[in-house]
């Protein structure tokens, strides 16, 4: 419908934006007629709500008597649990000396001495830190979401690869599994497995398995069909040709499946202690009810070194055989592909497994091992305490300090921000009847992305309506809105300066790394430091968490604008501000589309932590439904609610890049 | 293939217990993860820590005890308070060492699900309020009567409250009935959640310091009395009863006894464990010093127990099981 108005180039040209600002003009005008009618007001009793609720404690008074219980989910529960307690008991048999040498050696039998001493340095700064009980415990934990995870996601994505069927089937699946905010499916799931260390292992597993699925599955697709005829044309039988053809060649991306599997995991290691699984989570946890960064600090970091150590290690066994010094490059670029399916970008090199090892590597590796394991038995089993380093206060201090200091201006900030845009957004589309809400959102989405997705939007919108959300969702769209807004003004700014800026790319490049590995939660602190527990809060965190993607992709989009334009440009006589916004921008504004687009996702999913932090509406309403039981039908719903919100901002911008929305990936 | 694999478990954990079916927290199935939780013999005690700090004063000075009088290990798990419950259940949860009354978790974990035990009062009286600071109830003497609040609704605006005056509410676990008691009483006020329990304190030490408006959410015990001169809002008066209906709530909080609860299989296999636990009592002043140590003289949990215990050896010899 957008481009019909053009289709009279009389000489009076309408011009094209005369149909948009019609219609945006006649949805201001209906907005002024009808606002305040058909605002469907928030209503905590809702019958659905309690409907739920009921159905919550109906399920939980049979939990010992229905069969689907006894006889299913309960030994799924004791089954992982035993998973967990069998990696618990080795790895705590190990010791710590033990712990080090071996991770050191299995380091260096994946990629040499390099990868080798940072293992060991990684696994020995638990320890300097102070955290090696709960690190010990928080490995224990992924390693058996991970097992239990490829156990299930590799048969799946092979299937899944095989057969376009199945992939069709699967896909929508794996995409609800992983825009579900953790949140909202954990009240649930304690309700099926209790909480503990098994209901936390299976938590991280519903957030690990979508990536084993999809790349395992993109792996095997990638195997080329010459070979797989040549393979049936030799008399190969499906099940030869599947473990000699397929697998064998699909290796090395599929060693990248286990890598993003445990990158997953990990990153849900703070969530799952919500429902008191064991490790890391507990003093991130600590720190935020007790509002002391000091306490956070030390095990983000520790949950960011061991995601470097693991990464280095899996990604030097993907790219076995290449000389060890390409490492360093490899893990630096890891945190881009968070996205579900990012290993895809990765372009699969052959490799060989196994009989690569030289002597020397062996002999290392081998060595490191038994010192470990020896000297496990000769010092003492705990950790020396002098050999931490404590710096809970300095931290504390330092952000205390900041807060003294910097009260005036970011509560000018704050304030500023809530009154000009928060404020009068969240009226407008809370006062607008729901009906022209959606009206509007359903003629956006046509116009960017075409009519299919613009029904699946209208669709979404009418769902949240039903159930009886609809405040609240209008709610959390605002405070999304403003995230994406600020999100993209800065990550224009410094995609911009960075493709334009080789050096100032390079400094920024670690601090986006690290801004994207340190687990979500860590932000909100500072956040909460510096604003309060407001609905600002919750958006400079998301705003942290997600410029990063936003950063890369703009500069991508930018450098890969052909230098022959650029030239042409430049050499008829462009100054750089004319060269940037006439030519580079809008030769990159797809990859710029691409970024909004993924920004929102990201956003949203942050806004829902931040629903601990004073993000209000659906993120608080999940976080309540998770901690009183009388409100457990509306947490639940809101989730959904969530999916729907996020489901639906991602129809209304994917026009941008007609890519599946699997692509839009984020991790809380 | 996801068939055959849940077939497969389904065998496995069948072959496992025997055809009788997995009953979570059963000490009896035999195929139970994570050796269970305790409590024969010097075994390990799972202390629940709620999100306050006068909890975790209590469950410090316990642990304390436990581990160096008795030489137990002791674990201390964060779980909320509605979720500890459920710990009673699957084992991840021996004891709760403040329980803030919760009639209706009592009701359904002690007696239709069985699974917990009270373990007799903390010596503790506590009582939930709505506050504002001394100067507030200088400048406004009238303010103290719930009556009174909408005429100064205005003062207590904030970003967040839509126009309305903010009431600042804690952790989304806390017990409240704020949302229907501004309902019920027509306050023109808007609940607004902190989040946390150094929200709270964060807000009322602002409060204080620089004369900032607010009405919030609070509790005694706590140490912030000592600190921060704050005045509490009369609602109308609690009578017996009156908050039975959670929707309807038209009055104010009731002073509650608290009192620890333990898991039933501790109560009765937890041994000299479970003595400590039931013997447990002191007093608000006592949990204050602890709780005023580890918040602002930046001691852990370990060592204001530590420090409590040292001064008084009286009290807590005569908690020691003999």
């Amino acid at each position: 419908m957008s481009t019909t108005a053009v289709t009279t180039p009389s000489r009076l040209r309408i011009p094209r934006w005369a149909a948009p600002a019609g219609i945006t003009l006649l949805i201001a005008v209906a907005y002024l007629v009808f606002r305040g009618t058909g605002t469907l007001p928030h209503d905590k009793e809702a019958p659905q709500f309690l409907a739920l609720t009921d159905l919550r404690e109906w399920i939980d008074d049979h939990r010992n008597s229905n069969p689907v219980f006894l006889f299913f989910l309960n030994y799924i529960r004791i089954f992982v649990g035993s998973v967990y307690t069998a990696f618990l008991s080795v790895l705590t048999a190990l010791g710590w000396p033990g712990l080090i040498g071996v991770m050191g050696a299995l380091a260096w039998l994946a990629g040499g001495w390099r990868i080798a001493l940072v293992a060991v340095a990684g696994v020995a700064s638990f320890g300097v830190l102070g955290l090696w009980e709960s690190s010990v415990e928080t490995l224990a934990l992924v390693a058996a979401a991970v097992l239990l995870s490829l156990a299930i996601g590799v048969p799946l994505g092979v299937w899944a690869g095989l057969s376009s069927r199945v992939r069709g089937a699967v896909t929508p699946v794996l995409d609800v599994m992983q825009i579900m905010p953790t949140f909202a499916y954990l009240a649930p799931l304690v309700l099926f497995f209790h909480i503990g260390a098994p209901a936390g292992t299976i938590a991280t597993m519903i957030y690990s398995i979508p990536p084993a699925i999809r790349i395992t599955a993109l792996a095997i697709e990638q195997v080329s069909p010459t070979a797989v005829e040549a393979s049936t044309s030799l008399g190969a039988t499906r099940r030869q040709t599947l473990f000699k053809v397929y697998l064998p060649l699909a290796r090395s991306t599929m060693a990248l499946a286990v890598n993003q599997t445990i990158m997953m995991a990990l990153s849900m290691v703070v969530i799952a202690n919500l429902i008191s699984a064991p490790g890391l989570g507990g003093d991130i946890i600590r720190g935020l009810s007790r509002a002391q960064v000091g306490i956070m600090l030390p095990a983000g970091i520790a949950i960011v070194v061991m995601a470097v150590t693991l990464d280095r290690m899996m990604m030097a066994l993907a790219r076995e055989g290449a000389p060890p010094s390409g490492g360093g490059a490899a893990g630096a670029q890891r945190p881009e592909r968070r996205g579900k399916d990012g290993g895809s970008q990765r372009p699969s090199r052959p490799t060989q497994w196994g009989n690569k090892h030289s002597g020397v590597s062996l002999a290392g590796a081998a060595v490191l091992a038994v010192a470990g394991i020896v000297l496990s038995r000769v010092l003492p089993a705990e950790w020396p305490a002098n050999w931490t380093v404590n710096f809970v206060a300095q931290v504390n201090d330092a952000v205390r300090w900041a807060e003294l200091t910097w009260y005036d201006v970011t509560t000018f900030i704050k304030d500023t921000t809530t009154a000009l845009l928060l404020n009068p957004l969240e009226g407008l589309l809370t006062s607008a009847p729901w009906w022209l809400v959606a009206v509007a959102a359903l003629l956006l989405a046509w116009r960017v992305s075409g009519l299919r997705p613009a029904l699946v939007a209208l669709g979404c919108l009418l769902a949240i309506a039903l159930l009886g959300i609809w405040e609240h969702a209008m709610q959390t769209l605002t405070t999304v809105a403003v995230a994406v807004l600020v999100t993209l003004v800065i990550g224009l700014l410094l995609g911009v300066a960075a493709a334009r800026s080789p050096r100032f790319s390079a400094v920024q490049r670690p601090v986006l790394d690290a801004a994207q590995t340190m687990p979500a939660f860590v932000y909100l602190l500072p956040a909460l430091a510096l604003f309060e527990t407001t609905r600002f809060t919750a958006i400079f965190a998301s705003v942290i968490y997600a410029v990063p993607p936003v950063v890369r992709l703009v500069e991508d989009g930018i450098r890969a604008v052909p230098p022959t334009v650029v030239e042409a440009a430049a050499s008829a006589g462009s100054t750089s501000g004319q060269l940037l916004w006439k030519v580079q921008l809008p030769m990159a504004r797809r990859a710029i589309l691409l970024a909004a687009n993924q920004g929102i996702v990201m956003t949203l999913a942050m806004v829902v932590v931040g629903g601990l932090v004073g993000a209000g509406a659906l993120g608080y309403d999940v976080v309540v439904g998770f901690s009183q039981r009388t409100d457990f039908g509306m947490g639940l719903v809101a989730g959904v609610a969530t999916v729907l919100l996020g489901v639906m901002l991602d129809r209304v911008t994917q026009g941008a890049d007609r890519r599946p929305a699997s692509r839009t990936g984020a991790s809380h | 293939m996801k068939i055959r694999l849940i077939a497969g478990l389904l065998a496995l954990g069948l072959a496992a217990a025997g055809c009788g079916g997995a009953k979570v927290g059963e000490p009896s199935s035999s195929a139970a993860p994570q050796g269970q939780s305790s409590a024969s013999g010097a075994g390990t005690v799972k202390i629940a820590i709620n999100p306050w700090v006068g909890y975790e004063a209590s469950a410090n000075v316990v642990a304390y005890l436990l581990k160096n009088e008795l030489k137990y290990q002791v674990e201390l798990p964060e779980i909320k308070e509605q979720l500890a419950w459920e710990g009673f259940e699957t084992g991840d949860v021996d004891v709760i060492i403040e329980n803030w009354g919760h009639p209706d978790l009592v009701k359904k974990f002690i007696d239709e699900k069985k699974v917990a035990v009270s373990a007799g009062s903390t010596g503790n009286k506590g009582i939930i309020g709505w506050y504002v600071p001394k100067w507030m109830a200088d400048k406004y003497p009238d303010i103290t009567d719930y009556k009174n609040l909408n005429k100064y609704a205005d003062l207590f605006k904030t970003s967040e409250s839509g126009g309305k005056g903010q009431l600042l509410d804690g952790d989304p676990s806390y017990v409240t009935n704020d949302e229907a008691l501004v309902k019920n009483l027509n306050l023109n006020f808007k609940v607004v959640t902190g989040g946390s329990e150094a929200a709270l304190l964060k807000s009322a030490t602002q409060a204080q310091d620089q004369q900032k408006a607010l009405l919030f959410y609070f509790w005694t015990p706590h140490w912030i009395f000592d600190k921060v001169d704050l005045v509490r809002v009369n609602l109308p008066a609690y009578t017996e009863g009156c908050d039975a209906d959670p929707k309807k709530v038209a009055c104010d909080y009731a002073e509650l006894d608290l009192d620890k609860i333990v898991s039933k299989k501790f109560a009765d296999t937890g041994g000299k464990a479970y003595e400590l636990v039931k013997n447990f009592k002191w007093t608000n002043e006592d949990q204050n010093a602890v709780a005023n140590d580890m918040t602002n003289n930046g001691m852990t949990g370990e060592q204001a127990a530590k420090k409590w215990i040292d001064a008084n050896q009286a009290k807590w010899q005569a908690w020691i099981p003999k």
